[in-house]
């Protein structure tokens, strides 16, 4: 398993060399977005009108951060879980989103979605979210702040650390780990 | 009889809601070093030692271990000799939460209405309060901090008699199964047998708060929690579901009584921040 530094925004060519299991951190700018900021992007989507983050080699975190206590830019920030975000996924892959973090498996529709967009599903580790913080060194809302904890936010990352759990040839984490350990 | 003025009730729910969420358990980290000790997958032990670092971190940079902070979830056993006086005891723990929530600056979590609406209530709450009447004059509070995606994860049964104890263990695996990666393994398997349709949900629920390091106090029972757990630990599924033999820290089973025509069976999931503190008044 290899590791791998990966800046933002991400080019296909940095994509298709991952495998799954492998170690990737992220530097540059993500995205934040879960259940009801996906419901309005999709809606966006469908009118044919402009997303509030340029989708074209973008990353989306599936969180809900907790508040930033004094002097910190974000509160714990771990991931959610993303079989959720499966409705609204391929829409996002199909306008140039090139990878998705998260936990828990993906749909059919996803792994076929990414394969076909050339894009990466990312884990990050549910429950370190002090941890993953650490890593996020800005943090502004974009969009949709009636939302709260659900708004979109801009995220600078510097070495977000993340294992490939989805790769672009249609290799799965979730089923080869347990296949091995299964007895 | 005692009077207790439920404005003494305030600072307490707010000290256990933050509490809860940046302190976790001993138990908790004992079993997690006990299973990364006998883990066989790489990913696996990097992923527990995580969790670790984070609940250090989280003590340390005072911050909640998890972003989901959870709905706050009261216990209350209340004893019959205390009277409550000064206002509404159930307005008294949630202004304890709203406080709690806020100060700590933990996440609001909890929308208003579950389907149409789904606008959050800005505040966390209304918390999800149980009450007991209990003997003495005192007033024990307990704060669970549950979090949606292992949540999400839980599921009522209604079993019939046929189907055995073996059915019901098939069930409960099954169930650990089919949630793979998504409720944070390693997770803790709260059961609930017997009662009826939602005293088994409670039951299980309430078994959740039994220390990860104490057996049930039932011999068949505890050797049924070691059958189950076994079978769990044998599924690949692992920490986060990335594969590994360290799926649950343990199995925690609560049994009631039940109809002759029943045998409800109820599995509430938790994460591996099995968040909960208590105190008493």
């Amino acid at each position: 398993m290899a590791t791998y530094n990966l800046t933002t925004p991400l080019k296909t060519e940095d994509l298709e060399k991952l495998r799954i299991g492998d170690s990737v951190y992220i530097t540059g700018t993500i995205y934040t977005g879960r259940d009801a900021a996906h419901k309005r992007l999709e809606k966006l989507l469908e009118e044919g009108k402009e997303l509030p983050f340029p989708p074209q080699g973008a990353v989306m975190y599936y969180v809900g951060p907790a508040p930033a206590p004094p002097g910190k830019p974000i509160g714990s920030a771990g991931p959610t879980t993303s079989y959720r975000m499966d409705p609204y996924a391929p829409a996002l892959l199909d306008v140039g989103l090139k990878a998705m973090i998260g936990k828990g498996p993906r749909g059919q529709n996803v792994v076929d979605s990414m394969i076909k967009n050339k894009a990466v599903y990312l884990a990050a580790i549910g429950g370190a979210a002090v941890v993953v913080a650490a890593s996020i060194k800005e943090a502004k809302v974009i969009a949709y702040d009636d939302l709260g904890t659900e708004a979109i936010r801009e995220l600078r990352v510097e070495n977000f650390p993340c294992v490939v759990a989805n790769d672009t040839s249609g290799g799965d984490v979730y089923k080869a780990g347990v296949k091995e350990y299964a007895r | 009889m005692r009077d207790i003025d439920v404005s003494k009730i305030v600072p307490v729910v707010r000290q256990l809601c933050i509490d809860a969420n940046y302190y976790i358990g001993e138990d908790v980290l004992d079993k997690l070093r006990e299973y990364r000790a006998k883990e066989e997958s790489p990913t696996a032990i990097e992923v527990i030692d995580l969790c670790l670092k984070n609940y250090e971190l989280a003590v340390t940079e005072k911050m909640p271990s998890c972003q989901d902070t959870g709905i706050a979830i009261v216990f209350v056993e209340l004893g019959q000799d205390v009277h409550l006086t000064g206002g509404d005891f159930y307005e008294a723990i949630n202004e304890g939460v709203r406080q709690g929530y806020k100060d700590g600056y933990l996440r609001m979590s909890m929308v208003d209405d579950p389907i149409i609406v789904r606008k959050n209530t800005g505040d966390n709450t209304p918390a999800i309060i149980y009450t007991d009447i209990v003997p003495g004059d005192k007033l024990k509070l307990t704060v669970a901090a549950k979090g949606g995606g292992s949540e999400n994860m839980s599921e009522v049964k209604m079993m019939k008699a046929a189907d055995g104890i073996e059915g019901v263990i098939d069930f409960i695996v099954d169930r650990v199964k089919r949630s793979g990666g998504n409720p944070c393994p390693p997770i803790v398997v709260g059961v609930g047998l017997g009662g009826n349709f939602e005293q088994s949900a409670l039951l299980a629920k309430k078994s959740l708060l039994r220390p990860l390091d104490v057996p049930n106090p039932e011999e068949k029972w505890a050797k049924v929690e070691a059958e189950i757990l076994e079978r769990v630990n044998k599924l690949g599924i692992g920490p986060q579901g990335l594969g590994g033999r360290t799926t649950a820290l343990a199995v925690n089973i609560l049994h009631k009584p039940c109809h002759i025509a029943s045998m409800p069976v109820a599995v509430n999931i938790q994460c591996h921040a099995d968040r909960h503190k208590s105190a008493v008044i």
